[in-house]
């Protein structure tokens, strides 16, 4: 069995009077790929940024490992540090270039020496495909060029997990297949992973388990062959039926 | 004498006055951006104390004229046994009224930086400091050039009031110069030349500084 890297258990969390996230309970094992997918405005991104305390939960506990996030005692910066976080716009650092955006996490909270972050840093970069891109800037890049920054940005400081807001819907469709490719690359070489995305043929073809979630409770949950060839719940057929005639379901 | 006469007899004068007014300004710019940085950054990040301080001090300073600020440095302290010299006076009066107002600007330049930055920057594990020292302000300095540019121009030229406790700047040399040969108008002209090359060459920096840091492709 491989161990539990992400477990979350009763997570509430409410914006004044909106109560958001209404006790939501998870887990993520090494290696594995979750997929979240759920109608605007149900808290799948909330629960992303509960989980690296972004946006702290009011109730409930999160676990990376052995260690409990929500433990108002541990340091969350060194949990930060290993959770990346990938979001929909890139939020890649528009003063730096493409080297320094994926090296200054390991400069500034890892203090890692100048050249070893350099190499590491160009690893990454070359994983994503993107090493002769190195001095450009962000804003000199296509969307698919920013995401695929931002992955490396991640995954530079060596995470134990990354998670992934709609890493693709802010891109324009042929620009799409190029971060899914490097996603499913990461799936592969056993990253654990937490994607919000609504591409159904990603969904099907990596997740080890989909989550559907509407207003704030998980619906249902289950391996992609169960939910979308028989899922026990109208809702979740029904959602899964709009949102592959919107996105397309084809398994690549 | 001919005006090129005058000019050429009187510009030694002038320029030793214009030296003044340079040291003035850039004394002046640099006091500003020490206090200035950090009362923005109160105002923006400060607790309630804090953030009232520094709130009191900018609309302290940019609701009062600058000519009073600079009586009350040069003719008021003495009274409460505080001598400063006309420059002394000039420069600090200058450096905390530019303070006042690039708090303004840097504060400005801080709440634009788009807080997606922010967040990805906690998202990596930067603490508060971290964020600030690295994303922010960098980010804050290319912001403000624009607006910090046109706070330089003015402190060049509002300067001019240290004539008024008598620091020897360009404004005191051209009075000294016309109540002696009472060329008042080739005098003025002349001085009002000198601020316009002035000026002119600091938007050439300025200009040169602004492209030096824009950052490709934005
Ligand atoms: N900072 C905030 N303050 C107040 N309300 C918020 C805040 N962030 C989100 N909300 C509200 O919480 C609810 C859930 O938002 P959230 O962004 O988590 O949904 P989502 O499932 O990610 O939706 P989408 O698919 O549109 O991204 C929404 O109604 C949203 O308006
Ligand atoms: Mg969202």
């Amino acid at each position: 069995m491989p161990n539990v890297i992400l477990r979350a258990e009763n997570v509430y969390k409410k914006y004044g009077k909106l109560e958001v996230l209404k006790g939501i309970s998870f887990q993520v094992k090494q290696g594995e790929t979750t997929v979240i997918i759920g109608p605007s405005g149900t808290g799948k991104s909330t629960l992303l940024t509960c989980i690296n305390q972004l946006t702290p939960p009011d109730k409930g506990h999160i676990w990376l490992e052995d260690t409990e996030i929500t433990n108002p005692n541990t340091d969350i910066n060194i949990i930060r540090s290993s959770i990346g976080m990938v979001f929909q716009h890139f939020n890649l650092f528009t003063h730096l270039s493409v080297l320094d955006n994926v090296r200054i996490g390991l400069l500034v909270v890892k203090k890692t020496p100048m050249k070893e972050a350099t190499e590491i840093s160009m690893g990454k970069l070359n994983e994503v495909g993107l090493g002769d891109k190195i001095d450009a800037y962000p804003a000199e890049l296509s969307g698919g060029q920013q995401q695929r920054v931002s992955i490396a940005r991640a995954l530079a400081m060596n995470p134990k997990l990354i998670l992934f807001d709609e890493p693709t819907s802010a891109l324009d469709p042929e620009l799409i297949g190029e971060v899914l490719n490097v996603m499913t690359k990461l799936a592969e070489i056993g990253m654990t992973m937490v994607v919000v995305s609504h591409e159904m043929g990603f969904a099907r073809a990596v997740a080890n388990d989909i989550i559907f979630m509407e207003k704030g409770v998980i619906v249902e949950e289950g391996k992609p062959d169960k939910m979308f060839n028989d899922s026990e719940n109208p809702r979740t057929r029904e959602f899964l039926h709009k949102i592959t005639e919107l996105y397309g379901g084809k398994t690549e | 004498m001919s005006f090129l006469m005058l000019a050429l007899d009187i510009m030694p004068k002038l320029l030793e006055g214009a030296i003044v007014t340079i040291e003035l300004t850039i004394i002046a710019i640099m006091i500003g951006i020490f206090i200035g940085i950090p009362v923005a950054m109160g105002r923006v990040y400060g607790n309630k104390p804090v953030y009232a301080i520094c709130t009191f001090f900018v609309e302290i300073i940019r609701g009062t004229p600058l000519l009073t600020q600079l009586f009350i440095l040069y003719f008021g302290l003495p009274s409460i046994g505080i001598m400063l010299s006309p420059f002394m006076a000039a420069m600090i009066g200058l450096g905390i009224n530019s303070a006042a107002y690039q708090a303004e600007y840097f504060r400005g330049a801080i709440q634009s930086v788009k807080k997606e930055q922010l967040i990805a920057a906690y998202s990596i594990g930067m603490n508060q400091m971290q964020a600030i020292r690295h994303i922010i302000l960098p980010q804050m300095f290319r912001l403000v050039i624009p607006s910090w540019s046109n706070e330089l121009i003015y402190l060049l030229k509002y300067s001019s009031m240290a004539y008024m406790i008598q620091a020897p700047e360009i404004m005191s040399q051209g009075r000294l110069i016309a109540s002696r040969n009472f060329r008042t108008f080739e005098v003025f002209i002349i001085v009002a030349l000198i601020y316009l090359v002035l000026v002119s060459i600091l938007s050439k920096i300025l200009d040169m500084v602004e492209n030096k840091f824009r950052i490709p492709g934005l």
